[in-house]
């Protein structure tokens, strides 16, 4: 199992407070995580990556480890803190304003 | 007793609206969906307790909503618009080819006679269909794939099809209409269209009267006479008596035939509504005075309707899909405004009140007559 943090919007889409835990089969990837959780509150599916090209979507990162992360391959391996569960993975919803 | 529902979507959400038959005393419930983009909202002709809801952001994308309980709860349905096919390509705005590219959902048209089809039309422009209640949704690819369609460019508010009527005397008949491309028309259920612009004029054109690249915002229809057609261009209000084959212009005395609203009188076809706008530049009522224009003649002789409604200092809009009528013995008119008010006249336009003045900015206002 691991940690993940979702932004507001998509907690209330999918009814959940706080993280969510999230059991990944395989290697820890973006690609895995987002497959995850997708399967697990399929009301997710296409909000964090656009349907028809599975990229990310622009005003979507991805961070953990006091890292971006949203640059790297969508199949590269995540950090161990993730895999081990002391950090979680944030999905994070661009700040705007004005 | 009668009552209506008034589905009101907005730049922050949806909100539902009701009162009984004498429409002068008003429940607010919402918003749902908080903070998201409500393009549209609209429920079943056949089971007004299906309601579908067009939800979306620049963050997360699309999805849609469906309640069967008339907007108590709701579920998500199907959020996947993929083109059918390779999309190809349309005119950008410098002229250079676009791929075409799922933006979002701008207007829900559930079926006349079955609670589990319903249409959408999408940005870029193309129309889909779902025959499970929105679950699942495939593109009637005949219009995006017409002769034309890698010539249509997108206006300022994107590559939007806006409007979709279905004929209730004949269901292979389909209009829609999009900004920048024009009125499209099918006689066989969607499978193959054409243009039905004869007769428009944009000065914005290189060719006034090209076929195709005319910026509709709105079409409306009575239910008695579907091949009559009433339509609010970005410049001028016309009509068609023949299915949309030929336009004429009708807008009188109108004193801006600007405008994105346009609707018919629910027992009167001849009677129908606009909301003028100064110009395309200046997106508020002419003078600061919201006036909604009656015209009983089908157009071109207007009367300004303007008792209940400000006539001073006033400079909102009012979108394409935020005006609509409901079909109680008295006919009610109802619009929203970018100031975030919803109007509504119960006695066919004379007298106007505000139902709520604060809500954010009103994207689309729909209304249900419940018995």
């Amino acid at each position: 199992m691991i940690r993940v943090v979702l932004p507001a919007h998509l907690k209330t889409l999918a009814h959940v407070q706080g993280e969510v835990e999230l059991e990944v089969t395989g290697a820890l990837t973006q690609t895995s995580v987002i497959d995850a959780l997708e399967a697990k509150y399929p009301v997710l599916y296409g909000t964090i990556r656009d349907p028809a090209t599975q990229k990310r979507r622009p005003f979507i990162r991805f961070y953990a480890c006091e890292e971006d992360l949203s640059h790297e391959a969508p199949d590269a391996p995540l950090p161990e803190a993730v895999a081990s569960r002391t950090e979680p993975f944030f999905v994070i919803g661009a700040m705007a304003g004005g | 007793m009668s009552g209506v529902r008034v589905l009101v979507g907005t730049k922050k959400g949806a909100f539902i609206l009701t009162s009984d038959g004498k429409r002068d005393k008003w429940e607010v419930s919402g918003p749902l969906f908080g903070g998201w983009e409500v393009y549209h909202v609209k429920g079943s002709p056949v089971d007004p307790n299906r309601i579908f809801a067009s939800q979306s952001t620049g963050w997360f994308g699309q999805l849609i909503q469906r309640s069967d309980d008339g907007g108590t709860t709701w579920q998500p349905a199907g959020n996947q618009f993929n083109y059918d096919g390779v999309p190809g390509t349309h005119q950008w705005y410098d002229g250079t080819p676009h791929p075409w590219e799922f933006a979002r959902v701008w207007h829900l048209e559930p079926s006349l006679t079955n609670p589990d089809d319903v249409l959408a039309g999408v940005e870029d422009a193309a129309l889909f269909q779902s025959t499970d209640g929105g679950e699942n949704w495939r593109e009637l690819s005949g219009l995006r794939t017409h002769s034309t369609g890698s010539s249509w460019q997108p206006g300022a508010g994107g590559m939007c099809l806006h409007t979709i009527l279905v004929s209730p005397e004949n269901p292979q008949r389909i209009y829609v209409a999009i900004s920048s491309a024009g009125a499209f028309r099918t006689d066989d259920g969607g499978e193959s269209w054409r243009p039905i612009n004869h007769g428009l004029h944009s000065e914005g054109l290189p060719d006034e009267d090209a076929e195709v690249g005319h910026c509709v915002h709105r079409i409306a229809l009575h239910p008695s006479r579907p091949d009559v057609l009433f339509m609010q261009k970005h410049w001028d209000v016309m009509r068609s008596d023949d299915a949309g084959d030929s336009w004429v212009e009708v807008s009188g005395n109108l004193p801006s035939d600007f405008g994105f609203a346009i609707d018919v009188h629910a027992h009167e076809p001849e009677t129908i509504y606009v909301v003028p706008i100064l110009s395309d530049s200046q997106h508020y009522p002419p003078e600061g005075k919201l006036r909604v224009y009656r015209s009983r003649q089908g157009g071109n002789e207007w009367e300004p309707l303007t008792k209940g409604l400000p006539q001073s200092n006033c400079y909102v809009d009012v979108l394409r899909d935020a005006m609509a009528v409901d079909s109680l013995d008295s006919c009610g008119v109802y619009f929203g405004t970018t100031g975030g008010q919803v109007y509504v006249s119960a006695d066919s336009g004379d007298n106007w009140e505000p139902i709520v003045s604060d809500l954010p900015a009103v994207l689309s206002v729909e209304v249900q007559t419940l018995a």
